[in-house]
């Protein structure tokens, strides 16, 4: 049986610049996939192809083992995208009755409701809706023809902590239905949380693709973060087992396998640090240690 | 496995209904502006004749007049202004993602425009029978409905190309900027020959002038051309419009969905 969602060898170029450079990927039925990745990593873009929103400039997309655009396949995918709007006039009942026009065999509205947690808000027009609110209302509406697989285009961008737990939630009541997910985020524990694998993206390029444990296996260092009182220099920092950094003013983390030893040839160099904190690796680490810099 | 395209489209449509609806500024200009207007130009002595020698009255040629006048702002409105401000916020970007059809989307609209219109010209003629005494046979009735909404097809194109033509913001005051002036050229609101001479001799080939000749017609007014003569002149207005309207939308979609 076809792969429910595929790339071969697409790449994407927006007039000079490459957003994709050559990904192959097969995403089989039944299967929860995180795309992990920056901003601009080229997430969003291999989600346009998987979908027929766009064309790749070379390789091939596929959905079902058809046309992305073939209506077919579209029939059985469901969809929420980061930029897209829905007529503001319309209440929540209303839209999501017209998207489940759209499919074959929809689910009742009422479960859609349901789902999506909307229960309250069915009868509001969909302008009267908070940004949470419509985060699910658009969840309700790739969710509500009862598709195959849904894309879901960085589902909490945006919301605060407490709407972002109900909605992943809602994601993972989804999800116990054993159908296909293809989620794209930033947020990596969303990542660990929802997801049993985990593709990261940077700079158009797949740089790993396992479990969420396998990945962060890769790294089996510990993160150091600490305040410096004086900027470091590059010399403060040579020699060092270090096997990412980021800095941020003069906030430092480091990502080290050794960090007994950093530590101590830090002092050594007389570096001056305050909120010095040691934990271990998470997925965070591993990204960081993967791509060489931080995720966010 | 895809849906029924019947069902798609019935839904689509009532939505189109309800979004229309619930706007307070479409009832507005599409139902109560022709009918002001209407009381302006139309209620001044409505049973003499409109023009010196004529047989035709004053109420029943301002009816339609505005009736030509409505119908074409509906349709040129509607999707100008409908089409514009769904693409300014990206609505087209999650039905291009999901199994609705364009043409569907696009058919549901038409459907919509001409279910308003019939019932804003419904609305004027039963407001001029009544307030201004115009007494029309059914047949005549029936018929300057029925010519209106088959020449709005050249309007219905307009109004699609300036939807994507159009910014949402500038939508608005694109389509007024170019429909109003039209209006008045085509001698909807003032007989041409009250217009400059510049515009007197552009003024019968105006969109909304063969629109307008169309329902004049119905009441026995001698007009220019022929009712075959207008609606060929609509017809190749549909036809470029309609030209305009694809390139405009494959330009707009060639843009985003490439």
């Amino acid at each position: 049986m076809a792969p429910a969602a595929q790339l071969i060898d697409a790449t994407k170029k927006y007039g000079d610049v490459e957003a994709l450079k050559g990904i192959s990927l097969d995403i089989e039925l039944g299967e929860v996939v995180a795309m992990l990745g920056p901003n601009g990593a080229g997430k969003t873009t291999s989600i346009s192809l998987m979908l027929g929103l766009r064309k790749p400039t070379s390789g091939t997309a596929r959905l079902f083992g058809l046309n992305p655009t073939d209506r077919r396949a579209r029939s059985r995918t469901g969809v929420m995208l980061q930029e897209s709007g829905v007529p503001q006039v319309l209440k929540v009942s209303e839209m999501i009755d017209l998207f489940r026009s759209y499919y074959p065999s929809p689910m009742p509205t009422a479960r859609v409701i349901e789902l999506a947690g909307l229960q309250e808000k069915a009868q509001s027009q969909n302008k009267d809706l908070s940004g949470g609110q419509r985060q699910r209302l658009y969840f309700a509406l790739a969710i509500c023809g009862d598709p195959d697989l849904i894309f879901l285009d960085e589902p909490t961008v945006g919301l605060d902590v407490e709407s972002r737990r109900a909605f992943i939630q809602s994601i993972k009541g989804f999800i116990a239905t054993g159908k296909t997910i293809v989620l794209t985020t930033h947020y990596l524990e969303e990542a660990d949380e929802l997801a049993k694998r985990v593709v990261v993206i940077d700079h158009g390029q797949i740089i790993a693709d396992a479990s969420p444990d396998e990945i962060k296996a890769k790294v089996v260092g510990k993160k150091v973060t600490f305040t410096s009182a004086r900027p470091l220099a590059p010399a403060d920092l040579h020699g060092l087992p270090i096997t990412a950094t980021e800095i941020q003013g003069q906030h430092y983390v480091l990502v080290t396998g050794e960090p007994e030893a950093v530590l101590r040839e830090l002092f050594r160099r007389g570096v001056d640090l305050t909120d010095l904190e040691v934990t271990g690796a998470g997925l965070e680490e591993a990204f960081l240690a993967l791509t060489g810099k931080a995720a966010k | 496995m895809t849906a029924s395209y019947a069902r798609m489209l019935w839904m689509q449509f009532r939505a189109e209904l309800v979004k229309f609806w619930r706007v307070p500024a479409n009832a507005f200009f599409s139902l109560a502006l022709p009918l002001i207007i209407f009381i302006f130009f139309g209620l001044r002595d409505p049973t003499s004749p409109y023009a010196p020698g004529a047989t035709v009255s004053t109420g029943a040629f301002v009816m339609a007049s505005m009736a030509a006048y409505t119908v074409g702002s509906v349709m040129v409105f509607s999707f100008g202004i409908g089409v514009a401000v769904e693409r300014g916020q990206k609505q087209d970007v999650l039905l291009r993602a999901s199994p609705l059809p364009p043409a569907i989307y696009l058919l549901a609209k038409v459907m919509n425009a001409l279910v308003f219109s019939l019932f804003a010209m419904t609305l004027l003629f039963v407001f001029a029978h009544f307030a201004a005494s115009v007494n029309l046979s059914a047949i005549a009735w029936i018929s300057l409905a029925g010519r209106l909404l088959l020449g709005s097809l050249a309007f219905i194109m307009l109004g699609f190309a300036l939807g994507y033509l159009a910014g949402p913001n500038s939508a608005p005051a694109v389509v007024n900027l170019i429909y109003l002036p039209v209006a008045f050229g085509s001698g909807i609101f003032i007989p041409a020959q009250f217009l400059p001479d510049f515009i007197r001799g552009l003024s019968p080939y105006l969109p909304l002038s063969p629109f307008a000749q169309l329902a004049w017609s119905v009441l026995g007014i001698k007009t220019d051309r022929s009712v075959e003569g207008n609606l060929l002149l609509l017809g190749a207005y549909a036809i470029v419009f309609f030209l305009l309207a694809v390139w405009a939308y494959r330009r707009d979609t060639s843009l985003k969905f490439t």
